[in-house]
C-alpha cells in the first residue's frame, strides 16, 4: 500500500472531526484513514487485504475481505477533508470473498467545507454466502459547502446479505447525489437504508435500484429525510423482481418544513408472477398526534419537531 | 378552592353544541372522573382543558390557578403543569423510551426515568432503550404513557380511559400512579367506561350530550353503570330527550 508518512496529529485531528477524539490504537480492529489523497494510516488484521494507490485527486482502494474470513469487529474507515476546500475522489473496488463475515463503519468528515467535493465510484462484489455491512455515516460542517456523489455498482452471490446505511444528520447536506445499483442472484438480501436531514438550499437525490434476478431474492429500499428552510430532496428507488420468489419493499418518508420540497417516485417492476414487490411513499409535516403529544409534555413546536426527526432517523 | 375552573363552557362543532354550558370545578390533591355515553362530551371536554388543535375556540373560560387559559398555547399550559394521556397513546418510530419520558420530565435525571418505568411495572433494563413505537404492545405503549407523565410531575393529570388495553395485572400499577399523582398533589381527571377506574376516583360528573346531567360523589354516580344511564333512556337523542332533561 501506499501510505503518505505523517504526523500522528494529522489522524488525531481527523478522528477527532468526527467526535473519536481519543479513539485508542486497538489491535483488533481494522482501520483505515484517508485524508484527501492521502492514505494517513493504515492498520490490518489477517482476511483483510488493502491496496491504495494515491491520485492527483483522490485515491484508489481495492479493498479484500478474503474466502471464510470472519472480521469479528467492525472495520474502521474515516475519509476526510479538513481545509475548507479540495476534491477527494475514492474508486473503491470491493470484494467479499464467499462466506466472509464482516461490518464497516465508514466516517466521513467534512467539518470545515466550503467548496470541498467527495466522490466515491465503487464496485461491490459480495461472495457467494457472505454477510456484509457497510454503515456510512457523514459528518458535515453547519455551512454545507460540500458535494457528495457517491455511486456504487453491487453484485450479491448466491445467499450473499448485504446492508449499507447512509446517515447524514448531523451539519448541513450541501449538494448530495446517490445513485447505487445492485444486482441479485438467488436466496440474497440486499438493504438499502439512507437518513439525511437538509437544511437551508441543499439538494438531496437518491437513485437506488435493486434487480432480483434470482430465486428467492429479497431487497428493501428504505430512505428517510427531513428538510426544512428551502432544501429539495428527490428520491427514486426502484425494485425489479425477475425470479419466483422474490420480494422487495420500497419504503420512503419525508418530513418536509418551512419551504422545502420533497419527491419520491418509488417503481417497482415486477416480472415474473410469483415475485412480490410493495412499496410505500408517505411526505408531509410531521405526525399532529405526535406532535400534540410532545407539546403537552412542555416542549416547544420545534423541540417536539427535532425529538420526532431525531426518532425516525435514529 | 378549586385548582381548575370550567365556566359556562360552550364549544361547537358547525352548528352542534358539543360541550354545552359545562360549569365545573376539579379540586387539588382530588380525583375525579367524567362518565357518560360515547359521544357525551368527555374527550372533547379533556382536550379543551388541554387546548389541543381545533379546541381552542369556546365560549365561556377555562380558569387555572386562578388564571385563564384562553390564547394559552398548548406546551404553555403543559409547563404550567397540565397535562394529557391520551385513549391510544402515539407512536414515535425509533424514539427510546428513556428519550421520550425525559423529554417532559421535571427532572431528566437517568434515576427518574427508571424509578418513572418501576412505578409503572416495567423493568427499565428492558424498556429503557426500546423503540416508543409498534414493536410495543398497547399496554406496554401505555404504561410507558403515564411513566412519561410521572416524570413530568404535572399538577392536572387528564387520563382518557387509562385501562383500555391494559392487562389486569398491570391496572394495579395505573391505579397506584393514579393515586401517586393525587398524594402529590394534583388534580386527576379521568375519563372512563369502566366501574374499577371510576371507583379510583372521588367525585364524578355525569355527562350526555355535551351538557352535565349529574355529579358527586361516586356512589351516585355509579349508577350511571349499574343501571344503564337509568336518569336517561335516549342519550345522543337530544331531540327525543327534550322535555325528559330540560
Amino acid at each position: 500500500m501506499a501510505m503518505t508518512l505523517v504526523d500522528q496529529h494529522d489522524i488525531d485531528a481527523i478522528w477527532q472531526s468526527i467526535g473519536m477524539a481519543g479513539h485508542k490504537h486497538e489491535d483488533d480492529v481494522v482501520k483505515i484513514t484517508v485524508s484527501g489523497n492521502r492514505v494517513i494510516g493504515a492498520h490490518l488484521l489477517p482476511g483483510v487485504e488493502v491496496d491504495a494507490d494515491e491520485k492527483p485527486d483522490g485515491v484508489a482502494v481495492n479493498f479484500r475481505i478474503l474466502d471464510e474470513a470472519f472480521i469479528a469487529k467492525p472495520i474502521q474507515l474515516c475519509f476526510g477533508v479538513m481545509p475548507e476546500t479540495g476534491m477527494q475522489h475514492i474508486e473503491l473496488n470491493l470484494n467479499i470473498g464467499e462466506n466472509s463475515r464482516a461490518s464497516v463503519v465508514a466516517h466521513c468528515t467534512f467539518p470545515n467545507a466550503v467548496d470541498v467535493v467527495h466522490r466515491m465510484d465503487a464496485a461491490i462484489n459480495v461472495g457467494r454466502g457472505a454477510c456484509y455491512s457497510y454503515f456510512e455515516r457523514h459528518v458535515h460542517g453547519p455551512a454545507g459547502g460540500v458535494t457528495v456523489v457517491p455511486k456504487a455498482k453491487i453484485h450479491l452471490g448466491a445467499d450473499a446479505r448485504f446492508k449499507t446505511e447512509f446517515e447524514l444528520i448531523k451539519g448541513r447536506v450541501g449538494v448530495m447525489d446517490i445513485d447505487y445499483e445492485a444486482e441479485c442472484e438467488a436466496g440474497s438480501v440486499i438493504e438499502l437504508i439512507a437518513r439525511i436531514i437538509g437544511a437551508g438550499d441543499d439538494r438531496v437525490k437518491i437513485n437506488e435500484t435493486a434487480h432480483l434476478r434470482g430465486e428467492r431474492s429479497r431487497a428493501f429500499l428504505q430512505s428517510y429525510l427531513a428538510l426544512k428552510h428551502d432544501a429539495f430532496a428527490e428520491v427514486y428507488n426502484t425494485v425489479t423482481a425477475h425470479a419466483d420468489g422474490a420480494k422487495g419493499h420500497v419504503d420512503c418518508k419525508e418530513i418536509v418544513q418551512g419551504r422545502a420540497v420533497a419527491r419520491a417516485v418509488p417503481m417497482v417492476d415486477v416480472r415474473h408472477p410469483g415475485a412480490h414487490v410493495t412499496h410505500e411513499a408517505a411526505i408531509g409535516s410531521v405526525d399532529s398526534k405526535q406532535l400534540q403529544t410532545l407539546l403537552a409534555r412542555g416542549l416547544d413546536e420545534e423541540a417536539a419537531t427535532d425529538l420526532i426527526i431525531e426518532g425516525m432517523l435514529g | 378552592m378549586a385548582l381548575l375552573e370550567i365556566r359556562d363552557v360552550v364549544m361547537r362543532l358547525g352548528e352542534t353544541p358539543v360541550l354545552n354550558h359545562l360549569t365545573m370545578e376539579f379540586w387539588a390533591g382530588h380525583v375525579h372522573a367524567l362518565v357518560g355515553p360515547n359521544g357525551a362530551g368527555k374527550s372533547t371536554l379533556a382536550n379543551t382543558i388541554m387546548g389541543l388543535f381545533g379546541y381552542t375556540a369556546f365560549e365561556g373560560d377555562i380558569v387555572y390557578d386562578g388564571e385563564s387559559l384562553k390564547g394559552v398555547p398548548v406546551d404553555e399550559r403543559a409547563r404550567r403543569g397540565i397535562t394529557l394521556a391520551w385513549q391510544e397513546p402515539a407512536r414515535f418510530q425509533g424514539l427510546p423510551v428513556h428519550k421520550y419520558i425525559r423529554a417532559g420530565a421535571k427532572d431528566p435525571s437517568d434515576d427518574r426515568v427508571d424509578q418513572a418505568l418501576l412505578k409503572v411495572g416495567l423493568d427499565p433494563r428492558t424498556y429503557r432503550d426500546r423503540a416508543c413505537d409498534r414493536t410495543l404492545s398497547g399496554g406496554e405503549r401505555k404504561r410507558v404513557e403515564i411513566a412519561a407523565l410521572l416524570a413530568m410531575e404535572p399538577r392536572v393529570v387528564l387520563m382518557d380511559e387509562p385501562d383500555s388495553g391494559i392487562d389486569i395485572q398491570a391496572i394495579n400499577h395505573i391505579f397506584d400512579a393514579i393515586q401517586f399523582f393525587k398524594q402529590n398533589g394534583a388534580t386527576v381527571i379521568l375519563i372512563t367506561h369502566s366501574l374499577p377506574v371510576l371507583q379510583q376516583a372521588e367525585h364524578a360528573f355525569l355527562l350526555c350530550n355535551g351538557r352535565l346531567r349529574d355529579k358527586g360523589p361516586i356512589s351516585k354516580i355509579e349508577n350511571y353503570f349499574a343501571e344503564n344511564c337509568i336518569m336517561c333512556a335516549t342519550p345522543n337523542e337530544p331531540e327525543k330527550r327534550q322535555g325528559a332533561w330540560q
